[in-house]
């Protein structure tokens, strides 16, 4: 049944409340007045915040999707205000966060004729983004709603743009709200092969050190209660992924934590003396296989991932899956015997006691201990979210996670600037919860006029400034490979974080003394009257251990700090 | 010219008829350093959707890889490979070669022996059409090369399975 015509913009209101959204992220401009327009006239109960960058729009969309598996929108103009959101479209792509981006755009007829803010954001876009539309009738504004937030949230998940003209978003539209999608090509994946989980399970039974890589895949299909179940009924160890925290306890016996690059050592020996990796919705990212071909190199690899495509991308594994997560291990579930693997556990469990994660409470302030006592103090509940560098890896170490949806972080991209953003986005999702946002002074400064947004509407989070005065990852690269020649790193001029969020009308706190970390995060944790920052003025020069240089095979994994000159890097990052 | 040290793939395409289509799997092959050695794009039974034959040159594991990214647009319904069949191969050429009176008949000579039509005739110029599998018309380039070459025109191949096997 057609409706009454109404404005593109309003058609486009009325079909995101049909979606179930609840916040649109976003920034205003010309090319999208009407759209801003309809915000007012169709008197939706959808909250538009609104942000101090398109970028930080994105990321708080992206934060609010990692922290209640529901997509947000992203609302901006054309030109400039389409391009500031890319590297967010980017960061959500690689990590398979669904998101919704409606760009505006200029009118119909001045497309490709370089009119006053124009980009061609759906071309911009196109490498790094799940699909995307060039809206050319407003009666096409339902069906390509519909398919977008379809698109977005199945199978894999990941954004999708609407570019949306002026003229359509103001000219009339009468289409049935309620249209039909249009997708021959896109059949996500929603059974698996009996066939192969036999196999998977036979496989199983015939290992007696047998791993779990527990990736993002899993946490995304919410396979966290079967993993558990599989996990505990054939006694086998779990390690997870960067993305993976929290999908599977971090404390529970069997979790060995996360492997890779600056994971536990007992994970990465785990998968260099395992005869068989059970790999449920990780793509082998580059940060966890060291070497490729020396990778698990002894052991039958098996691989469950919802996209074809990663399949034998990185790793050829003997036996491949292609299934959602929990489906597979509901089924797989079934057939698994109960193995013995007492052996390998104590095995494993002797390298936990060997080679633990530490540090030193004594001596110049360490962010390990500072994101160590939160743990505590929080009682590892909080909803926490990381920037990128030395800090977010401490953080991965350190604050351990118990339960899904609490870990956001950027990390296929390895965005600087995501941590704050996406702390404010996950706050409007679970506004009763605890929020705290591990940020490096660095990435800080890249989307730090976000305290604004955080400032106005209240936010429960607790911003902690890990204040070094470098750009630590990087110099501790410099340190290590490069004869400690400090190129590019040294961050002199940070304003003081605390008069800068006095600035906002947020509470600032100073950390300076090992001493006085419990006393000033409890005072931060009872603070709560909106946002609060802690500015911790750390040790400078303090490097993350362990560490696989990019490039090296798991086995040449640098547990200590190293003693001689170590050769430069092979791997690219 | 083709780098013969790689293997030339033959791939079908099945899409939606829509804008942007091409640039989204263009960018598949740019993005993973293959180069498409040709590219037909027609519309379909269904004028919905289009039909693509893409011959590119790459490594086989890359080629891998790139069927699997191209099944996954979204615009994509069906992606196949068609290097190690018997598929029905075709390509059309239009050669036009420098000729007058003199080497007219030793041109038409070679002209016929590989089935071509005389579509455009002049006293300084001939432009053969030419129907076959590549190989065919590569063989017929060489030969007809003793003559000046002024400019070749080629569609690049597109391919059908034989029986009842679908493209």
């Amino acid at each position: 049944m057609a409706n009454k015509a109404m404005e593109g913009g309003q058609a486009i209101i009325r079909c995101l409340e049909n979606e179930g959204v609840e916040y649109i992220f976003g920034y205003s401009g010309g090319a999208a007045i009407p759209i801003f327009d309809a915000l007012i006239t169709t008197e939706t109960k959808i909250n538009f915040v609104l942000t101090r960058h398109e970028q930080g729009a994105a990321h708080m969309a992206d934060g609010y999707a990692r922290a209640t598996g529901k997509p947000a929108v992203v609302l901006v103009t054309s030109g400039p205000g389409a391009t500031n959101t890319l590297t967010g479209i980017m960061t959500a792509h690689m990590d398979s966060v669904p998101m919704i981006v409606l760009t505006g755009q200029s009118v119909s007829w001045m497309l490709g004729k370089d009119a006053f803010q124009e980009a061609d954001i759906f071309g911009i876009t196109m490498p790094v983004i799940k699909h995307s539309y060039l809206l050319k009738d407003a009666n096409d504004i339902p069906r390509i709603i519909r398919e977008a937030f379809h698109i977005s949230t199945t199978g894999r998940p990941g954004p999708v743009l609407i570019d949306i003209p002026k003229d359509i978003s103001a000219g009339p539209c009468t289409a049935d709200l309620h249209a039909e999608m249009d997708l021959p090509g896109y059949t996500p994946v929603t059974t698996v092969n009996k066939d192969t989980i036999l196999e998977i399970a036979e496989a199983l039974a015939k290992s007696s050190r047998p791993l779990i890589l527990a990736g993002h895949g899993a946490m995304i299909a919410g396979a966290d209660d079967a993993l558990r179940a599989l996990a505990e009924k054939s006694k086998i160890p779990v390690t997870n992924t960067l993305l993976g925290k929290g999908v599977f306890p971090e404390t529970h016996k069997l979790s060995l934590g996360m492997l890779g690059m600056h994971g536990t050592a007992y994970a990465n020996k785990a998968i260099c003396e395992c005869d068989l990796l059970l790999n449920i919705g990780s793509r082998f990212d580059d940060r966890i296989l060291g070497k490729p071909d020396q990778f698990c190199k002894n052991a039958t690899i098996i691989h469950i991932d919802i996209d074809a495509a990663e399949i034998g991308k990185m790793i050829q594994p003997q036996i491949a899956c292609v299934a959602d997560a929990r489906v597979a291990l509901e089924e797989l579930i079934k057939h698994v015997p109960i193995l013995e693997t007492r052996e390998w556990r104590k095995h494993l469990d002797g390298y936990k006691t060997r080679y633990p994660l530490k540090f030193k409470r004594q001596g110049s302030l360490k962010m390990q201990h500072i994101i160590d006592e939160f743990y505590k103090l929080s009682d590892g509940k909080a909803c926490v979210a990381t920037d990128v560098g030395q800090h977010q890896m401490w953080a991965a170490q350190f604050y351990k996670n118990d339960s899904r949806y609490n870990w956001l972080s950027s990390g296929g991209a390895g965005t600087m600037g995501f941590g704050l953003p996406a702390c404010i986005g996950a706050a409007f999702g679970r506004p009763n919860d605890i929020h705290i946002c591990f940020v490096g002074d660095g990435g800080f400064q890249m989307t730090f006029f976000e305290l604004a947004t955080a400032a106005l509407y209240k936010l429960p989070i607790k911003i902690v400034v890990l204040n070094n005065h470098y750009l630590g990852m990087v110099r501790q690269w410099q340190e290590l490979f490069y004869d400690d020649r400090k190129s590019g790193v040294d961050l002199e001029g940070n304003p003081d974080f605390v008069k800068l969020a006095e600035s906002f009308g947020i509470k600032g706190f100073n950390l300076r003394r090992p001493g006085d970390v419990k006393r000033v995060l409890q005072n931060a944790l009872s603070y709560n009257d909106g946002p609060c920052l802690i500015n911790c003025e750390v040790e400078k020069t303090d490097n993350v251990f362990p560490m696989i240089p990019a490039g090296a095979a798991i086995e040449d994994m640098l547990i200590e700090p190293p003693t001689s000159k170590l050769e430069k890097p092979t791997g690219s990052t | 010219m083709p780098n013969t040290n790689k293997i030339m793939h033959t791939l079908s395409v099945y899409v939606s008829n829509k804008p942007g289509v091409l640039a989204r799997i263009a960018q598949v092959f740019s993005r993973r350093g293959f180069n498409i050695e040709s590219l037909v794009v027609s519309p379909a039974i269904d004028g919905h959707f289009s039909r693509m034959t893409i011959s590119c040159s790459g490594d086989p594991d890359g080629l891998d890889q790139i069927i699997k990214q191209l099944s996954k647009l979204i615009d994509v319904l069906q992606c196949i490979d068609h290097t190690y069949d018997e598929s029905v191969t075709k390509e059309m050429g239009l050669i036009k070669i420098a000729v007058n009176s003199q080497g007219r008949s030793e041109a038409l000579q070679i002209a016929e022996h590989y089935g071509c039509k005389t579509v455009d005739l002049t006293p300084d110029s001939m432009i053969l059409q030419v129907v076959g599998n590549p190989d065919k018309i590569d063989a017929l380039e060489e030969m007809i090369a003793k003559f000046r070459i002024i400019e070749l025109v080629r569609t690049g191949k597109v391919v059908m399975s034989r029986g009842s096997d679908l493209t």
